[in-house]
Order: C-alpha cells, then sequence, then structure tokens
C-alpha cells in the first residue's frame, strides 16, 4: 500500500474532527512555539552583537566597580559589595598614568535616584531620561556623534560648567520648533545651558539611546554628591595590536591609583566587548535552557493529548477499522494509518509552532535592532522531535486499532 | 403498492458450476462466554464451486453467521478443514487471510458498511488501495464497477446522499471491484423494503449470469428461493442441502 495513500488517509479523518484536530495540535505548537520564539530571538542577538555594533566603541574597555556578570557566590557577592567606590580623583588620577599611551579615556556616572523628567519652560519630557555625567571622550567611547552645537571642552569639565548635551528624543519633546542651543534646561532643580545636541542614533536591546543628557561629570557630582557615585572609565587602545598590552597598563594604573599592595586582589572589574559578549552569552545559556524545559513540559503534555485523542479515535472509528479489515486491509496497514494521523498531527503543530515562533522570535529580535534569522538548526530539531513524539504518543493507539478483531469491530454501532 | 414477487423458477438461467472454490470438511467452532462453551458449528461438510448460486439459511442461533465469518475468512475453524481454491486457510495467519479477503472474497453487509466520508467511488476503490493498484487503473475500475450495479451518474455521492438501495449497490461494486472469487452476502435486503431488495436480487441475478459465484446468508425464504441451491444449518449442522 503506498506511503501517499496512507498519507492522504490521516489528513482526510483528520479533517473530518477540525476543532478536536486543532486543540490537540495546540498543545505541541506551544511547546515548539517557546523553543523556536526564544532561540531565534537569541540567535538574532548574538549575530547582530558579535558582527554589527559593538556594546563599547572600538579597542575599548572598561573599568568599574561592580561585575556585570550575575550569578555571584554569597562570597564573592559580600567582596563585590564591601568595594570602595572609584572616585572622580582616583579616575583622573588614572587617567594622568596613561596619559601618553592613550589619552582617550572617557569617564563618566549615570544613575540618579529615581526617574530623571527634563523640563524646559512648560514642556517636559517624560520620566526616565538616561541623565549621566561624563567628559569630552563620551562621544568616542559611546558611538555618539554631535549634530548641533558642540562636544564638551577639557575646560568645561575643569571648570565644572553647567552645561549639557541632549539627546534626539529630549529635543523633540523640549523644542519641537525652536532650536535648543543656549536654552535653559533644568534637571530637578538644577539648571543647564544646552550647548549641543547628538545626532540621533535609535534603540539598543529595545532601549532608546537617544533619551539622555549629559552633563560635565564634574558638575554632576558636585550638584549630586560625588560620594554616592563610582566612577565608571573606558578606556580606547591605540589600536588593535597594542589592545593587551593597553590593558595590562590599565589594571597596573589602577592598581597604583586603588594604593593596592602586591598581594591584594583587583577592587574592580575589567570589561571588554568580549567579555560583555560572554555576559550576554551566559544570559542567553539560562534563558535557552529555560526555554527548553518549558517546552519539554509542554511537549510531553501534548503528547498525552496525543495519545489521549487517537485512542478516542481509535474507538470511534472501530467500524471503519472493521470494514476497512475485512475488505482485505492488513494489521499494519491499520496501524501505519493511525501512526501516520498522530506524527501528521504532532508535525502540522510543529510547523505552525516553528512558523509562529519564527515570526515572533525576529519581531522581537527587529525591535531590539537585531538582525532577522531563521534558527535552521532548531527548526530540524524541532521537526524531529515532532515527529518522534507523533510515533511514539501513537503507538499504542495504532497497536491497538491493528490489534482489533474484524468481526467484533464490524459489529461496533 | 407492493409488486408481487416473481415467480422463484421464472425463466431463470442455470450455469453448470466450474471448478471447486471452497470445500469444508469436519469444521467445528468453539466459543468459550463465560464459563460456558457455545459449540457453533459441530462438523460441517459443505463444497462451493465456481458459477454456484447458494442460499445459506437457519434461524438465529444456527451457526449461520459463524459459517459466514469462516467463509469469508474474517474467522478461523477450530477443528477441519478449510480449503479455498485448493489452499488450506484453516491455519493462515492475520495477514494471509487479509490478503484471501482482498483478493478472493466480496463482501455485502446489511448494513451497506460503506465509509460514510468517502464518496462513492473512493468505496468502491478502496480494496483495490489495499490490493497495491495504481490510482488511475484504481479510478478506471471503480469507476466500471459502479457503472455496472447501475450507478455511473453517482460516482461522487457520499452514502448519505443516496438511498438504501443505491448504498448497497456501492457495497455490491465494491465487492466486486478486485474480481474476487466469490460474492459473500450477509442479509443483503435486511435493511432494504422489499422493492427495493427485489431489485437488490434481480442485480445479482444479473451478476449470477455474468459469471460471479454467489454465496447469499439471510433467513428469509424469499430471498433464498433466488439462489440455486439452499444449504439449511441447524443447532451447528448441515440440516438439508437442496438444488433446485
Amino acid at each position: 500500500m503506498l506511503f501517499s495513500e496512507i498519507l492522504r488517509m490521516a489528513f482526510g479523518s483528520l479533517g473530518v474532527n477540525k476543532l478536536r484536530s486543532f486543540l490537540t495540535m495546540s498543545g505541541i505548537t506551544i511547546g515548539v512555539f517557546s523553543v523556536i520564539g526564544v532561540m531565534t530571538t537569541v540567535t538574532a542577538m548574538r549575530g547582530s552583537i558579535e558582527t554589527g555594533l559593538s556594546i563599547l566603541g572600538v579597542n575599548m574597555f572598561q573599568i568599574g566597580k561592580n561585575p556585570t556578570g550575575i550569578q555571584l557566590s554569597g562570597e564573592n557577592r559580600r567582596r563585590v559589595e564591601q568595594r570602595r567606590n572609584i572616585t572622580l580623583e582616583q579616575a583622573q588620577r588614572y587617567r594622568q598614568l596613561m596619559e601618553g599611551w592613550t589619552d582617550v579615556v572617557c569617564l563618566k556616572v549615570f544613575g540618579r535616584d529615581g526617574p530623571v523628567q527634563v523640563t524646559y519652560a512648560n514642556r517636559k519630557t517624560e520620566p526616565g531620561v538616561n541623565f549621566g555625567g561624563t567628559n569630552e571622550h563620551f562621544l568616542v567611547a559611546n558611538q555618539y556623534s554631535i549634530e548641533a552645537g558642540r562636544n564638551f571642552t577639557p575646560e568645561d569639565i575643569d571648570l565644572a560648567r553647567p552645561f549639557a548635551i541632549i539627546g534626539q528624543d529630549v529635543l523633540r519633546r523640549l523644542f519641537p520648533a525652536e532650536s535648543p542651543l543656549g536654552k535653559m534646561i533644568k534637571v530637578g532643580s538644577r539648571t543647564y545651558t544646552v550647548i549641543g545636541t547628538f545626532a540621533a542614533k535609535g534603540s539598543n536591546f529595545g532601549q532608546s539611546q537617544d533619551d539622555i543628557v549629559i552633563t560635565p561629570i564634574t558638575r554632576f557630582l558636585s550638584d549630586y554628591g560625588a560620594a554616592r557615585f563610582s566612577v565608571n572609565i573606558a578606556t580606547q587602545a591605540p589600536s588593535q595590536e597594542v589592545y593587551n598590552e593597553t590593558v595590562d597598563r590599565a589594571i597596573t594604573a589602577m592598581r597604583m591609583v586603588r594604593s593596592l599592595q602586591a598581594e591584594q586582589e583587583n577592587d574592580f572589574e575589567l570589561y571588554s566587548n568580549d567579555s560583555l559578549i560572554a555576559v550576554f552569552a551566559q544570559v542567553a545559556d539560562i534563558v535557552r535552557a529555560g526555554a527548553l524545559v518549558i517546552s519539554a513540559i509542554a511537549l510531553l503534555a501534548a503528547s498525552v493529548g496525543i495519545t489521549n485523542i487517537m485512542l478516542v479515535s481509535v474507538t470511534e472509528r472501530t467500524k471503519e477499522i472493521g470494514i476497512r479489515k475485512s475488505i482485505g486491509a492488513r494489521s499494519r496497514s491499520i496501524l501505519l494509518q493511525f501512526l501516520i494521523e498522530a506524527v501528521v498531527l504532532s508535525v502540522s503543530g510543529g510547523v505552525v509552532g516553528i512558523a509562529i515562533g519564527v515570526v515572533t522570535g525576529n519581531l522581537l529580535a527587529v525591535w531590539l535592532n537585531a538582525a532577522v534569522v531563521f534558527p535552521w538548526d532548531w527548526a530540524v530539531i524541532g521537526l524531529l522531535t515532532c515527529t518522534v513524539i507523533g510515533v511514539s504518543a501513537g503507538l499504542y493507539p495504532a497497536m491497538k486499532a491493528a490489534r482489533l478483531d474484524p468481526i467484533e469491530s464490524l459489529r461496533y454501532e | 403498492m407492493i409488486a408481487p414477487l416473481p415467480p422463484a423458477a421464472a425463466a431463470r438461467s442455470y450455469r453448470t458450476p466450474g471448478n471447486l472454490v471452497i470445500r469444508i470438511e469436519g469444521v467445528t467452532k468453539l466459543y468459550r462466554m463465560g464459563a460456558e462453551t457455545v459449540h457453533a458449528l459441530r462438523g460441517v461438510n459443505v463444497e462451493i464451486r465456481r458459477n454456484e448460486y447458494l442460499a445459506i439459511m437457519g434461524p438465529s442461533g444456527s451457526g449461520k453467521s459463524t459459517l459466514m465469518n469462516m467463509l469469508g475468512c474474517l474467522d478461523t475453524p477450530t477443528a477441519g478443514r478449510y480449503d479455498f481454491n485448493g489452499k488450506n486457510v484453516a491455519h493462515m495467519v492475520d495477514d494471509e487471510l487479509a490478503e484471501i479477503r482482498n483478493r478472493e472474497i466480496g463482501f455485502v453487509f446489511q448494513t451497506f458498511n460503506l465509509l460514510p466520508r468517502s464518496d462513492a467511488l473512493h468505496n468502491v476503490e478502496l480494496p483495490l488501495v489495499y490490493a497495491g493498484v495504481g490510482p488511475a487503473e484504481r479510478r478506471e475500475r471503480a469507476f466500471e464497477a459502479l457503472r455496472n450495479v447501475g450507478l455511473g451518474d453517482r460516482v461522487h455521492h457520499r452514502p448519505n446522499e443516496l438511498s438504501g438501495g443505491q448504498r448497497q449497490r456501492v457495497a455490491i461494486a465494491r465487492a466486486l471491484v478486485n474480481r474476487p472469487s466469490i460474492l459473500l452476502a450477509d442479509e443483503p435486503t435486511g435493511n432494504l423494503d422489499s422493492r427495493t431488495g427485489e431489485e437488490i436480487m434481480a442485480l445479482f441475478e444479473q451478476l449470477y449470469d455474468q459469471g460471479n459465484t454467489i454465496i447469499v446468508v439471510t433467513h428469509e425464504e424469499d430471498i433464498a428461493r433466488h439462489a440455486r441451491r439452499i444449504v439449511r444449518l441447524r443447532d451447528g449442522l448441515i440440516e438439508r442441502d437442496e438444488r433446485s
């Protein structure tokens, strides 16, 4: 008996109970969707991080008080919590030590308490503006560019001038119809003069990078209390070739600044693009493992559902089985018919799950500024899994159908 | 008005019986029903030849259903010998029996037993599907079989769009489509009014004339009278075997 014939039969009988088939399929769909959706998103984001935009600027690394990683053991966390803040003086001292080797050292402090709202005249932004203090190297370190006005000068920083450079989102909200340059904006009770605007940068990981206001770090710390903040230091190596050497020098300089003895461990963290990617990969692995667990549970439940519905189907179609046997169907043909039906049910559910998962995952990826991907490997794994589920869920009902006695089945009403 | 039955012996053809198709020798069948053992057949001997038109009669409990299931290779005897076209089927395994049912036996049931969701053509094609016949030939032969029972214009109707008589014709077309050695009909008119029943019996007459071997299992004398030979069963034994 031809395989295509059995396949046609399977689709035929599934079409008879459309709602039931759909409901049974949906379990598989959900299971496959969750894993494919997550894999698509993660793959798309990793691709965009590794190939496209780097998180930090070219050849940059950052030094900060706290590590970016997660799952710190209790002991580690305690040690990190005891670390002293990196003060502005330490950061400036570090900068002096690096002078002559590299000039691009960006100091920055972000994150005042509570959501920041910026106002101008009677207009105001949404709360949650990214507001921080930094220096003239912020542009290079974070790949911003000036659209109008000018960047900070070293003098602005030294003198702690109350200047601000604003992003496009802030510009649109506060100055829809006028030039912002020279205007006074307010953050809380403090006033800053706008001296420049950033060119639009779009969003990254779902966060707008244009909802930003920066001010000289000196000003920021004197306005909001130097003791409360730890300075982040971004350093750019002069070239790729001397990147590692730059990192070594940076660590040495930082240890001097922090007055560490030879036997003491670093009390600061250094992260590069690579280490940030590694952190992302670590997070991605956890998310992926979670998705796999969820989908495994969903698929297990769905396969029980398929077995159940196939058993119902065998009972309902006892007469049909009797008829088929009486006109010469072998047990194997009946077995295959029901087995294929279960596989078709499961694989169709899987295909729908893959489709929804890829679309959803990519929508998420696009929203997070990543390129569209199709996770072939996971799609294939998904389909194979569905086939295995279909066979294993359908085997018992199909064997039951194949073993039915033709005389008894013909009598069944 | 129901048309009067035609006189049983009016203008009917007799065809010379040919080779032996079925030979049953000392066949018994025991069923266990709980603690009791039922002797459905107690040693039946019968021979059926090609071109015969035979009726098996008997009251309920006489063993005629059991004999029919046996003849149709749906069941195997507890003891005794059953040769079908010279092959002993008494000890065949399920798949071999399925093959005999597919190629050598055409069933016609009281309740038609068509697949409700398939049209007439697909129902008739089904035995050919299991015989491994390709789609084009299958279709052609199914068409022909339906034309032969007068349903050439109903091929795409589903069973519920057909009358009882038409459904039974579809079932007969299905039974004959694989050119079986015997047509085995179990109370073929039992679910039909007597007029339609007579039409079906007339069709059987025609099929007999075309060279088919027909076995009808019935408890109705009027139906049995159409056959050329009547085998009467009682209490699991053949009581009489009469030829007209």
